[in-house]
């Protein structure tokens, strides 16, 4: 090497260090990039119900008056700092807590801080047809309706500031988990105004503002959300500068990308996954008992499923364990006895169920007159979902386990939309379906399900209408004593198993895969993933 | 020529509206509707489902929505999408241009290699560089996309990590969108290496969405080629003493394009409307992905002008390599 070729070689190497510890000086940003499985509907999350569009939304940018403890059903504060329920509980005053910054972004400088006149804007959209954004929402608030919120919340008032009021027209226990809903988010009444005046009013869905921990940056349809920590967030900064939703729909492409490192955390793994991702080395599976319940819907209103007896002949026919192993894997679900998992108050632990027993369903069903058998029809749906992984094996078990005792089943398959039509005019026999629990209260799988009005508006799939359970979760709906509705769960679910209008099938576990050097992140028995207080660090 | 122009611009009314009636009618003879879509496993109230299908004007006649369909279309309005509520023509317009880009890439790995085999293929007729070629465009026609693309993807992402996984750049580069185009948008932003990692990006899913069309190019350039090898002008050629490159080159490949060039303008078609495998495995935000999503939520404005829009583009194509194959093949030009 010359000396001026060496010298040469000198100054880049200066250079290169120097650039090194610039580089090392103005530390990169840190960043916690999550494959997502799908893109959002949009932003104004009280206009959708899809889980991926609340972690999107709700759950990042937008904050509640309550929210669940993560990774619990658990209530804490969140934007009301306290409240109190009145004796009747028909009124809930909230306490708002102060000081809570709004994001602000390029188009929006927020004049003032969170306060009543938010609240109020939040829900009198959803409650009152009158507001002038009630009409803006095409889609409607369908949270908020199918809750039938409208008809529960009286009035809404604010009372200062930073103090509201919900009165409500007849009591109703699971109130406060509903505030800590996704739809329940609330909205600067200020933006709204402002987009409003501007003729712009669908940049509230494209744009949001909210008081959560990261603010929103950019959206790239089916590409990516990119968001930024929100420095003023009120419950401390999230440790990560910057998260980025990477959507990346297909779960092998998602698990290939993890293992790479282009991503830190993948949702929604294949349970059939499970054991080969445990094997990983540098990967961790987190799992939970998640708040679903998957059933076989007895359709009660026809003969000879009128019959207790002939329900529970079905219920002892099925080989459960060996459905759970084809459907979901070796201990990716647990058998369900009742029509909430085990996981959530309620439970009665000494709930056995009906075990696997031909011999007794047998025996069943020559009591209830039916010794040589009988027809009826299976109906599923073609594609899967979280709570029944393969339809069309699921109904094919169940077919061979029904000959067995002699009943002659018919599998029919149709689409989820026409499923559900016609399910709720009752037209079939027995019916696979799926629940998930969205606010960690026992009501919000009884009522909808189960309850009298449910049979008569055909959610309620069996038909099934008992005076004495109707009562008694209508009772416990009532009141406010945890320890009281309890009881009267308890109650209802040993009505419950004895009637059988129902086939429990399966509890499934909810997974996620995370680099092994991931901290902080936990899974919601809800279904919802925040990263609020996530931490990587390569 | 100008008559023949204006043949084949007659011929889109009749194409356009068919595709609208048909698109129309289709996503409307699927089970299920947008309303019972959005609630997913919460199922719906039928009082609720009403007012929100009346909201959606779905609650009118068939015809008076085809009606008002068609009216919006005559004013140029695509309408909005029922789930995002953007209008369609920007969430086109958002996505197109990662498809264009793909599909860009796509062609040019399979024409110049599809072209290089099948000529190759056809001078060496017979010898094992032609069974091995003809061996391997049978193949990759035959490939599975979805299997071909993971493969790619474990080999050379996974195990050599060669390539990216998936995306069309790393994420931690923030390139805003200008043109939609990523390897113009990383040229115009400031972020370093971001071009690079951009082409990075396209190789993988350029060379999955390109090999059936390869191997279509390949097939049809060899046939061509030894159909033409055999003409007396070639011999001709030959016999006058002109190289053998001049020879392939100018007087035979010119005349065996012909067919290809219509296999070339199918080809084009099928990689705007059907890249959806390849965006899928890729992550590759691009209008087939959108549309697949679009027919599962029963959005039907996006689904009736998402498809309407990619009818016109493959008609403008196959239009314009009409006009090229005239150009290249003068006989062409003067038939009625």
């Amino acid at each position: 090497m010359s000396p001026r070729r060496r010298s040469r070689a000198a100054l880049f190497v200066v250079c290169l260090l120097g650039a090194a510890a610039g580089a090392a000086a103005s530390a990169a940003p840190s960043s916690l990039v999550v494959c997502s499985e799908a893109s959002p509907e949009g932003f104004d999350i009280v206009q959708y119900t899809a889980a991926v569009t609340a972690d999107a939304s709700a759950e990042t940018l937008f904050d509640r008056l309550i929210r669940f403890v993560p990774g619990s059903t658990e209530l804490e504060p969140g934007l009301a700092q306290s409240w109190q329920v009145s004796d009747d509980g028909l009124s809930y005053t909230l306490q708002l807590r102060r000081g809570v910054k709004f994001h602000r972004s390029k188009t929006f400088t927020p004049s003032r801080d969170f306060n009543a006149d938010d609240v109020l804007w939040s829900f009198q959209r959803q409650l009152d047809p009158q507001h002038p954004w009630h009409a803006l929402s095409p889609r409607g608030f369908p949270y908020f309706e199918s809750m039938a919120l409208g008809e529960l919340i009286e009035r809404i008032e604010k009372l200062d500031d930073y103090q509201v009021r919900f009165v409500l027209r007849h009591p109703e226990a699971p109130f406060l988990a509903d505030l800590a809903m996704g739809f329940a988010s609330i909205y600067s009444a200020e933006y709204a105004a402002q987009l409003l005046a501007a003729g712009t009013p669908e940049k509230l869905n494209s744009e949001p503002i909210g008081t959560g921990p990261f603010i929103f940056e950019r959206y790239a349809k089916d590409a990516q959300i990119r968001f930024r920590g929100n420095p003023d967030y009120w419950d401390g900064a999230p440790p990560m500068d910057r998260l980025i939703f990477a959507i990346t729909p297909d779960p092998n492409v998602r698990q290939q990308k993890l293992k790479a490192g282009d991503c830190q955390i993948a949702v929604y793994p294949r349970p059939t996954d499970i054991a080969q991702l445990k094997s990983e080395p540098d990967l961790k599976v987190l799992e939970l008992d998640s708040l679903m319940v998957a059933y076989i819907a007895l359709n009660v209103r026809h003969p000879p499923l009128d019959d207790p007896r002939v329900r529970q002949a079905i219920n002892l026919a099925f080989d459960k364990p060996a459905y759970l192993r084809a459907q979901f894997g070796e201990g990716n679900a647990s058998p369900a006895v009742a029509p909430y998992p085990p996981t959530l108050w309620g439970q009665d632990e000494t709930l056995a169920g009906w075990p696997y027993d031909p011999q007794r369903a047998r025996q069943l069903l020559a009591d209830s007159g039916h010794a040589d058998g009988f027809r009826l029809s299976i109906w599923t749906r073609p594609g899967g979902g979280p709570t029944n992984p393969n339809p069309g094996i699921g109904a094919q078990m169940l077919q061979a386990d029904l000959a067995a005792i002699g009943v002659q089943a018919e599998v029919r398959v149709f689409e989820w939309g026409e499923l559900i039509k016609r399910a709720k005019n009752g037209e079939h026999d027995l019916v696979f379906m799926g629940w998930s629990g969205d606010n960690g209260d026992p009501d919000n799988f009884l009522t909808p399900n189960l309850s009298c009005a449910a049979a008569k508006s055909g959610e309620n799939q069996a038909g099934w209408c008992n005076a004495e359970f109707d009562a008694l979760i209508a009772r416990a709906r009532g009141l406010s004593d945890q320890a009281q509705r309890a009881a009267l769960y308890r109650q209802a679910l040993g009505i419950f198993t004895q009637q059988a209008p129902w086939l429990p099938l399966a509890y499934p576990k909810q997974f996620a895969v995370q680099r092994g050097d991931v901290q902080g992140f936990v899974l919601s028995p809800l279904g919802s993933n925040n990263y609020a207080k996530v931490r990587y660090a390569p | 020529m100008l008559s023949f122009i204006a043949r084949r611009l007659g011929l889109l009314i009749p194409t356009f509206f068919g595709v609208t009636l048909l698109t129309f009618a289709l996503i409307r003879l699927i089970p299920g509707d947008p309303v019972e879509v959005m609630m997913g496993e919460r199922r719906v109230d039928p009082q609720m489902h009403a007012e929100a299908m009346h909201r959606l004007g779905l609650d009118k006649p068939l015809y008076a929505q085809y009606l008002d369909y068609i009216g919006a279309l005559s004013h140029g309005d695509l309408g909005q999408s029922l789930r995002s509520q953007e209008s369609v023509w920007r969430e086109f317009l958002a996505l197109f241009p990662a498809t264009l880009e793909l599909a860009f890439a796509a062609l040019i790995f399979a024409s110049v290699l599809g072209l290089g085999a099948g000529v190759v293929a056809a001078l060496r007729r017979g010898s094992a560089i032609d069974h091995g070629v003809m061996g391997l465009a049978l193949t990759g026609y035959s490939m599975p996309i979805f299997w071909w693309g993971l493969v790619l993807i474990m080999f050379f992402s996974v195990y050599l990590g060669w390539t990216p996984v998936s995306d069309r750049l790393d994420l931690l580069f923030d390139v805003p969108p200008v043109t939609g185009f990523m390897l113009i948008d990383t040229l115009l932003s400031d972020e370093d290496g971001a071009f690079l990692d951009a082409l990075r990006h396209l190789i993988l899913p350029a060379i999955v969405l390109g090999t059936i069309p390869l191997a279509v190019i390949a097939r049809m350039t060899r046939s061509a080629m030894l159909e033409v090898l055999r003409e007396d002008y070639v011999r001709t050629a030959r016999a006058k003493g002109l190289s053998p490159t001049r020879v392939v080159v100018v007087h035979a490949l010119r005349n065996a394009l012909i067919p290809v060039l219509t296999v070339f303008g199918l080809q084009v078609g099928a990689l705007l409307a059907g890249a959806v495998l390849t965006e899928t495995i890729f992550s590759w935000p691009g209008i087939g992905k959108w549309l697949i999503e679009a027919i599962g939520a029963r959005d039907y404005p996006v689904v009736q002008n998402g498809i309407l829009l990619i009818a016109c583009l493959v008609i403008l194509v196959n239009f314009v390599v009409d006009i090229l194959y005239g150009l290249v093949n003068p006989r062409i030009r003067h038939q009625r």
